[in-house]
């Protein structure tokens, strides 16, 4: 690794926690992200001479607070302020101790996801500010133009500074719906990577990659809460599949055709850890219940070995935590797995509600078409088809629709 | 770049540095009609001994009056009485009633001191029409940078 490569690496993997200090201490996310570039501008000369420092994270923080304090100098008028800053720091070697540079990365999580914040804007902060991704970056992975995610950014900085977003871990009232919007936010940022089709693969896998690293640091944050170490557990297990999901011609390949050779046993092996860890603090919730099910799938040899049963009465209770019609169609298909398709075809003729979601015809035509009734199923493919825009989804349907015809 | 620090201030809500909002209070005022003026006549009066509507909003405003965040407060009349006035190429338009129709209008406000958002916000969900209407929590002109 030559030392730009070094340099490159130790930036993404320090950046977050030195602006988290850094804005913690000024106060104003601008100052903070300039004086980092200088210390990064500084760091790739000094460290090509003199080598990699012992601790460089701890270097970074203090080459960006004194370069702080000496843009801050610059502008003369505000030279009072300068009294509630820290002492003028002495023009030697930066002490490297890490221990001196307080973690706030919690705080400003909480202030990038404040519920007053959409949440676009909190995804583009939050990956700006915590996340080691470069505004390029991000824009690609949203499918946006940088001077766009540039300007969401923008925009949720001012309204922080205008309406005063608080800086600081919530109040204990306060802290569970504030949480909730945290790990919404991260789980967006993975579902960005993972769901999506389209946009290109590499940038979308270190998407993933990113929400996991989050939901890393906030579990160390908050080890003693359930579904923050639940929403790790999830995206370790989703994300365990990311190579088997996709062919080569980047069509969708649905989880019982996946060859489970491909699955990635380190994330299923932690992403069960982490869930049994979980289950032990005896607060279940949502994600939790999400991550059981993805944890039976990833421990089943084959699609017909799995433990549909559990998996059935897991949805149920994820129905009752967070009711939603959708939860209800992935019901119907584990009753279907489990006790026959014609008991998950009656289970999910029962929902009201879904004639515009596709899953919910696909479901359903898959269901009809294994309980015999090609004609009525050749007509399901064709109601979702007409619905579905997922071009690798799209061709699944075809070829069962193509099925039912010729059969 | 100097000039470009010189209008920097700090960005996070400072202890010694409060902050003004205006809550805006949005309503049916359909359901809000369903009250006399009496009503708000026995709130205001905060006399001991009230019941209902004018108990909850007698305690509401005792409460935020005693915080000491609390600068101004009123409701307003009806939109029925209110006034429309624009001014377009120096001719005066007058018009009756709010500009548009829209099924929630703003009923009254109350101007408060706070230390950010947060608190501003837990205020705006004692007020007693936060749970049919809806509050707008702004901060002034003023203090945007």
């Amino acid at each position: 690794m030559t030392a730009t490569e070094q340099v490159e690496k130790i930036f993404r993997e320090e950046h977050g926690r030195a602006l988290a200090a850094l804005i913690s201490q000024f106060g104003d996310f601008d100052l903070a992200e300039d004086a980092l570039q200088d210390a990064l501008v500084n760091a790739l000369e000094r460290w090509e001479v003199d080598g990699i420092p012992k601790n460089p994270g701890a270097w970074l923080t203090t080459v960006a607070r004194r370069r702080a304090i000496d843009r801050i100098r610059r502008a003369t008028t505000l030279e009072r302020r300068l009294v509630t800053l820290d002492p003028p720091v002495s023009q030697e070697e930066p002490e490297m101790d890490d221990a001196q540079i307080p973690d706030d990365r919690l705080k400003l999580m909480f202030t990038c996801c404040h519920p007053s914040l959409a949440p676009e804007a909190q995804v583009a902060l939050t990956l700006h500010t915590l996340g080691s991704l470069t505004t390029p970056e991000i824009a690609r992975a949203f499918l946006v133009s940088e001077p766009t995610m540039a300007q969401r950014r923008a925009r949720a900085r001012a309204k922080i500074r205008n309406a005063g977003i608080p800086y600081r871990i919530p109040p204990i009232d306060l802290l569970p719906e504030r949480l909730d919007v945290l790990l919404a936010v991260i789980y967006l940022i993975f579902n960005e990577g993972y769901s999506a089709t389209s946009g290109d693969e590499p940038i979308r896998k270190e998407l993933c990659a990113e929400a996991i690293r989050l939901g890393r640091v906030l579990v160390a944050f908050m080890p003693g809460n359930a579904e923050t170490r639940g929403l790790l557990a999830l995206m370790l297990l989703h994300d365990s599949r990311r190579e088997a999901r996709i062919d080569e011609a980047g069509q969708l390949i649905l989880l019982d055709e996946q060859d489970r050779s491909r699955w990635d046993k380190a994330k299923i092996h932690e992403g069960i850890g982490v869930l049994d860890e979980a289950l032990a603090l005896n607060d279940p919730g949502p994600y939790q219940v999400q991550a059981a099910i993805s944890a039976l799938h990833a421990e089943a040899p084959t699609a017909e070995a799995t433990d549909w049963q559990q998996i059935a009465a897991l949805y149920k209770t994820l129905a009752k935590m967070t009711p939603s019609l959708v939860v209800e169609v992935n019901r119907a298909v584990a009753i279907a797995m489990s006790q026959g398709p014609a008991d998950g075809l009656a289970r999910l003729l029962q929902i009201e509600g879904l004639e515009d979601y596709y899953p919910y015809h696909a479901a359903r035509a898959d269901l009809l078409r294994r309980t015999n009734q090609l004609e009525a199923a050749a007509e399901a493919y064709e109601r979702a088809l007409a619905l579905c825009g997922n071009s690798a989804e799209r061709a699944y349907l075809q070829r069962r629709l193509a099925e039912m015809l010729n059969q | 770049m100097q000039s470009e620090l010189e209008w920097r201030v700090y960005l996070f809500p400072q202890e010694t540095n409060l902050m003004k909002y205006l809550l805006l209070m949005y309503a049916d005022e359909t359901i809000v009609s369903k009250y006399s003026k009496e009503d708000f006549q026995a709130a205001a009066s905060m006399q001991p001994g009230l019941s209902g509507l004018a108990k909850t909003w007698a305690e509401f405003v005792q409460e935020i009056s005693a915080s000491g965040a609390l600068i101004s407060n009123s409701g307003l009349a009806p939109v029925a009485n209110a006034t429309t006035v624009r001014v377009r190429k120096d001719k005066t338009l007058i018009t009756d009633g709010p500009f548009a129709e829209t099924h929630e209008q703003l009923g009254g406000y109350f101007l408060v001191e706070c230390k950010d958002l947060d608190e501003a916000i837990r205020w705006a969900e004692k007020i007693p029409t936060a749970k049919y209407g809806s509050i707008e929590v702004r901060p002034l002109w003023s203090q945007i940078s």
